[in-house]
């Protein structure tokens, strides 16, 4: 007990009140003008991590990046269209704090889920794009993430159109329990289905796709790309460790390891992504068919 | 406490194996002890969820080569992925259920120490889960129905697995089998845990014994990424609804075979019955379907699955 506290009323020190910091960390004018790079530690401008679209001007890291900002690198100009963009969450499990915490990311985020689908052009091409974002929940797959990506598989595969999922994700999210696991046979068929109706499906993995999202619907694009350096694996390499009881060697699960596995086409970087795509879309153009938006 | 309660069973069974001899008073008092178990088993129920883990995971709970050996007949096993190895922690091959041929598949845990660890106590790689996936196809191409026992605490998270691309074989597994155009039944008997478990597990009905469980990860893992504390893992068991009742409700599964009081273990015939009255049943509903039926019902089956809400801001 604090000997204070026996002092009477008069005598003793109020308890300080500390005026909350005003501070919104997500504002521009809130935000450190030098950026650490955390792969090399070493610092740059802004100025340049913004001109370099995020990737690390020091090392080539590609940071993860927002879901819209992402589609605004690879769609054209003005093409983004959302799709489903109300689609949200449920809490099947009642899991304490989840819509709480659901809530908070949304507020922080601007995003309800971890997904963004749209339909948009590449180089004029229409495409269906989804991309998963992981700063909302790690970019796990719950039942809101597993239905937007399933609609956005079945439109494209009513418009006869091609699609490109950017994953960046933790896998399955916990707080929705058995749901969550079924998105991915729920996910997976969808692709499948879409796959055999002539669909092309370009699945571009980005740090980190993890869980069940690399062992459902990011595993299973016809053409398989990666940002340079991205962590790709089932398992993740701290439960690996445990598991097998040493160190994983350097580079391991990481996109070159995935292509020298025979897992990746091509790794691509962030500043030639548009154009590796645009080129892939060519290649699979459908003549007479779907010639422009 | 289902814990303690199986211990005195077994305290009554020891104790009634040694009576030997035929004088009354043995007889009264084997006869009291028979009645003092049975009456233990049948306090059983209603289990709170932690004893159906323990109980799925018991020991001595019949495993996929059990289930084989008391509901199919003619089984020949099929080894390999025919690319580069043999995973024993899947069995998998063609049998003979009430006369008809089917697959069967399912992941294998062992009886005792020695064979749990040639069989990675259930925990396949991705050449089990090709393994599987190669003898779903043979399964399609003489349209035989597919049978499938899960029972994993999840695909084997190693070093190898990884380099091979266990995320891919999984995924490509899911994928395909959603396109079968034969009957398949996947029959949750143990633990289903993960991607592991659901990759044997896209099925026109999933079947589940009433204390097997089936979630998206274990406990103790679900547990220590929430919570970050694995020994919070009663607490997990209790929220995760992880449970046959649970899932029943949740309309992931379609139907809860019912155990023998005590769990699987306590009675293993009893429970070979009503597996392959079960079975039967499933197998002789979906056997009147269409190739496009089947494939339609098992699509919407996990379509429907977890559809969001839609609030228009």
């Amino acid at each position: 007990m604090d000997l204070k506290n026996l002092l009477p009323r008069g005598i003793r020190p109020e308890p300080k009140i500390e005026a909350a910091k005003r501070t919104i960390p997500k504002a521009a004018w809130e935000q450190p003008e030098m950026i650490t790079c955390k792969a090399c530690q070493r610092r740059a401008t802004r100025a340049n991590w913004n001109r370099s679209l995020q990737v690390c001007p020091n090392c080539g890291y590609h940071a993860p990046i927002g879901g819209y900002y992402r589609l605004s690198l690879v769609l054209d100009h003005g093409s983004f269209c959302e799709l489903d963009a109300d689609v949200q969450g449920t809490d099947p499990l009642q899991f304490p704090d989840y819509a709480q915490k659901a809530a908070d990311q949304t507020r922080a985020t601007g995003m309800k889920e971890a997904a963004v689908t749209a339909k948009g052009t590449i180089g004029g091409m229409p495409v269906v794009a989804a991309v998963l974002d992981s700063q909302f929940l790690m970019g796990s797959m719950g039942t809101a993430v597993g239905e937007k990506i399933t609609r956005a598989v079945e439109y494209a595969d009513r418009e006869k159109l091609p699609l490109i999922i950017f994953s960046a994700s933790g896998g399955a999210r916990m707080q929705e329990g058995i749901f969550s696991l079924m998105q991915m046979a729920k996910t997976s068929a969808a692709i499948a289905a879409f796959g055999e109706h002539g669909g092309l499906y370009i699945s571009v993995l980005t740090h980190p796709t993890t869980g069940g999202v690399t062992a459902s619907f990011a595993s299973l694009g016809d053409i398989m790309l990666a940002e340079p350096g991205a962590l790709i694996g089932f398992a993740g390499p701290r439960v690996i460790e445990q598991t097998i009881g040493e160190k994983l060697p350097e580079g391991f699960q990481r996109s070159e390891f995935q292509q020298d596995h025979g897992f990746v086409d091509e790794i691509v970087p962030r500043s030639e992504m548009r154009d590796t795509l645009e080129k892939i879309l060519r290649l699979h153009e459908r003549k007479g068919e779907n010639k422009t938006a | 406490m289902i814990k303690e309660v199986l211990k005195m069973v077994e305290q009554l069974e020891a104790e009634e194996q040694a009576l030997q001899g035929d004088a009354p008073e043995l007889a009264l008092r084997r006869r009291q002890l028979e009645r003092d178990r049975r009456e233990l088993l049948e306090s059983c129920h209603d289990l709170p969820a932690e004893d159906r883990v323990y109980l799925a995971r018991h020991p001595r709970r019949p495993k996929i080569d059990d289930y084989i050996a008391a509901i199919f007949t003619d089984f020949f096993e099929q080894r390999g992925d025919r690319q580069c190895r043999e995973d024993a922690s899947i069995l998998g091959g063609v049998a003979l259920f009430h006369g008809r041929p089917v697959t069967v598949i399912g992941h294998r845990k062992g009886h005792n120490m020695q064979e749990s660890m040639k069989y990675n106590f259930g925990m396949p790689g991705p050449e089990g889960y090709r393994k599987a996936l190669r003898l779903m196809e043979q399964a399609q191409k003489f349209g035989r129905p597919i049978i499938t026992f899960i029972d994993t605490p999840g695909a084997y998270p190693g070093k190898e697995a990884e380099e091979r691309g266990q995320g891919e074989a999984i995924a490509r597994n899911l994928a395909e089998m959603s396109k079968l155009d034969v009957p398949v039944i996947a029959v949750v008997t143990g633990e289903g845990s993960s991607g592991g478990a659901l990759a044997l597990g896209v099925a026109n009905r999933v079947l589940m014994l009433e204390n097997a469980i089936y979630s998206v990860l274990s406990p103790e893992g679900f547990a220590s990424i929430l919570w970050r504390d694995a020994a919070r893992s009663q607490e997990a068991c209790r929220v995760m609804k992880l449970t046959a009742q649970d899932l029943k409700e949740g309309g992931v599964i379609e139907q809860v075979i019912t155990e023998p009081d005590g769990g699987a273990q306590a009675d293993p015939g009893a429970l070979f019955a009503q597996v392959d009255k079960a079975l039967q049943k499933n197998l002789e509903e979906l056997c009147g379907m269409s190739a496009a039926q089947l494939r339609e019902q098992r699509y919407e089956k996990f379509r429907r699955i977890g559809r969001g809400t839609e609030e228009s801001a």
